[in-house]
């Protein structure tokens, strides 16, 4: 396999910064050349001390992170072919945005018609041509995070790291810049690494979805195989959009398995190829969260096909295209139903009804634990 | 007949948050007449002298005046028997430009230090503070001796430039403190990422960036010693620097002459100011104009 200069990859990446609390442990993952890969987790789940580390603002404590094939734990920034836009977008306050964008060919020595004829095209290209001799301090958000993105382009890097680079703007800019970024990903056709604790942020724009907990890499892959297909319970709660049951295995046959809820009936899970579950053993579940239907508690359901849990509406939520449901089906767990707005509105529950909780077998998804 | 019923609400709603409206709550003219008060304490004295150097040949050191003339500046420049006032304000302005000069350099480099913790660093930070609490007086009679016990003569140039330095530094070192805590380190990684050399982070960025508060301390500096009297009084050697010059003229120059030199040094002192304030000014006029440019 022929290795692009924009590929990345970790090999046991680890970092510890007093020697006894792991930050980053033995990360191994390859991104591709050319790829929008998300770093998803809370904070402190050492996604940012990843992205520091690709960058060279970090060093590792052991591992190796290899861009285009070669090791570059111990180069410059520069000498990486990297570039980042920081969080809060670190704008140089005494410059322009001219002169910030400039900055990296000012460094390297360039000399003033010449940077200015190269900057001036990346203005054009972000369009700040109307902005270009404001401060930074004079620019919005949305503004300044163009500025930012370009002044990390400048330098032609194969890398963009993006650490943060929506949580400064509010609602509604976060969704206009999300397409801006991927606009521009495109346009550059170099990796982005874009680390965030925003699971909507990561499914919208990533090729490749990391996600993260204490350090380690929980699940790693396309935006919708993680959201629809996630490996275990903490990815399906971070991403969302899923019920997630657990029980004791009571039966295995015929491809299913049966377990029970707490003091639920029986409920059927389909086998998973290679899963090593066995009677007694205790399992999560996960179903995905517009999978469910409501139906009235003397509804008939095919068994073989369907299964369902009775349960009392807590709340409902309208969302718009949606209804967000939300019942006491399981104790001391969330259950939650996205029913479309059309079918609910056809026969609308209230608060306190009761209702069944359906869904197709095969829809449920057995997790590793 | 709705609309005067809703104009009288919204006059009776805003009596309410100003009872007073048209007049001031009694607490106002308390609060200004301790206001003119403390102003009057604050400059009366020294606009008493301001005025008395104005007299003309007649003078004398209280009130009332006596004519009104510039007789004692001149007095004070071309009479020997008031001393060396001139080569008293040129020791004074060198020696507080060199002070100025060494602390904004020193305590740029302590703050940039202290950025980050280093073995001992606790232990420098305390007897930093430790020279700013001894007093000045001792500490500068300690030099003294110091120097006299190495065989080193004394001089303004030499001892009290190391014991204004002890004075000036740790101060320098504090407002340095402040002015950094408003440098967000992201800048100065990014211009790593953007591949600047250290020089270049320094002179590119932090520089530019900090150049206002710079100009604050190299202003504190300056007037720290430019009238600092405790602890040259021991280390000056036998050329004295204006404050020492003013001290010994209390002693033995009983003219408005006395007065003539507080002004001078006083209007001195004003212009340094208003320099440095107006370069703060110049600095961020400058920015703001070139981001106006189209």
């Amino acid at each position: 396999m022929t290795v692009r200069r924009g590929d990345i990859e970790l090999a046991g990446l680890t970092k510890t910064f007093d020697g006894v609390h792991m930050a980053v442990q033995g990360v191994n993952l390859r991104i591709p050349n050319g790829a929008y890969c998300c770093f998803l987790g809370p904070s402190g789940c050492g996604k940012t001390t990843i992205l520091r580390m690709i960058a060279g603002h970090e060093d590792p404590s052991d591992g190796e992170i290899l861009i285009g094939g070669e090791n570059v734990v111990g180069l410059a920034p520069v000498q990486r072919g990297t570039a980042m836009m920081f969080q809060s977008y670190a704008l140089f306050p005494h410059l322009s945005v001219r002169d910030n964008i400039a900055f990296a060919l000012r460094v390297r020595g360039l000399d003033k018609a010449e940077r200015y004829r190269v900057t001036d095209a990346m203005i054009e290209k972000v369009r700040l041509s109307e902005l270009r001799d404001r401060l930074p301090a004079q620019l919005s958000g949305g503004q300044q995070q163009r500025v930012a993105l370009a002044r990390a382009a400048i330098t032609e890097p194969r890398v963009l790291l993006l650490d943060e680079p929506l949580s400064a703007l509010d609602e509604q800019l976060r969704v206009q810049m999300r397409v801006e970024l991927q606009r521009m990903q495109r346009e550059l056709g170099i990796t982005f690494v874009h680390v965030t604790h925003s699971q909507l942020e990561a499914i919208a724009l990533a090729d490749l979805v990391v996600v993260m907990e204490k350090g380690e890499i929980k699940q790693a892959g396309p935006a919708r195989e993680v959201y629809a297909s996630p490996k275990d319970r903490y990815v399906a709660e971070f991403l969302g959009g899923q019920n997630v049951l657990s029980g004791k295995v009571e039966t295995i046959a015929d491809g299913r398995l049966s377990f029970a809820p707490l003091d639920r009936a029986e409920i059927a899970v389909p086998m998973r190829a290679n899963a090593r579950v066995g009677v007694g053993d205790q399992i999560d579940v996960a179903v995905r969260r517009d999978d469910i239907e409501l139906l009235r508690p003397n509804a008939t359901i095919s068994t073989g096909e369907q299964t369902a849990v009775p349960g009392r509406v807590l709340a409902i939520e309208y969302q718009g295209s949606f209804v967000k449901v939300m019942l006491d089906a399981i104790a001391d767990e969330e259950f939650v139903a996205y029913v479309p707005e059309r079918s609910f509105f056809r026969d609308p529950f209230a608060i306190g009804d009761i209702v069944l909780a359906a869904w197709r077998i095969d829809h449920a998804r057995l997790l590793g634990r | 007949m709705s609309a005067a019923m809703t104009s009288s609400e919204i006059r009776s709603k805003h009596r309410a948050i100003a009872p007073s409206r048209g007049g001031r709550p009694w607490t106002f003219y308390a609060l200004a007449a301790l206001f003119t008060f403390y102003v009057v304490a604050l400059y009366g004295p020294m606009i008493c002298i301001y005025i008395l150097s104005f007299q003309d040949v007649r003078g004398g050191l209280v009130f009332p005046m006596k004519g009104l003339s510039l007789h004692w500046f001149i007095d004070l420049f071309t009479q020997v028997r008031t001393g060396d006032v001139k080569g008293a304000f040129d020791r004074s302005i060198k020696l507080a430009i060199l002070v100025t000069i060494i602390t904004v350099v020193v305590s740029f480099m302590a703050a940039l230090a202290f950025r980050r913790r280093f073995p001992g660093d606790n232990i420098v930070f305390s007897l930093m503070i430790g020279s700013l609490v001894a007093p000045g007086l001792v500490l500068g009679i300690g030099v003294g001796l110091l120097f006299n016990a190495l065989g080193i003569e004394t001089s303004w140039y030499g001892s009290a430039l190391g014991a204004q330095l002890s004075w000036t530094l740790p101060f320098g070192v504090l407002v340095m403190f402040a002015v950094m805590s408003r440098f967000n380190p992201a800048w100065e990684e990014a211009a790593r990422d953007l591949g600047a050399t250290a020089w270049q982070r320094i002179w590119l960025v932090m520089l530019p960036v900090l150049a206002p508060g710079l100009v604050a301390v190299a202003l504190f500096g300056f007037t720290l010693s430019y009238d600092e009297f405790a602890r040259t009084l021991q280390t000056a050697g036998p050329q004295n620097t204006l404050p020492l010059e003013i001290w010994s003229m209390t002693l033995n120059v009983t003219s408005p002459s006395l007065y003539a030199l507080g002004t001078v040094t006083t209007i001195i002192s004003f212009l340094i100011i208003a320099a440095a304030l107006g370069t703060i000014a110049w600095i961020q006029r400058r920015r703001g104009a070139r981001a106006g440019m189209r």
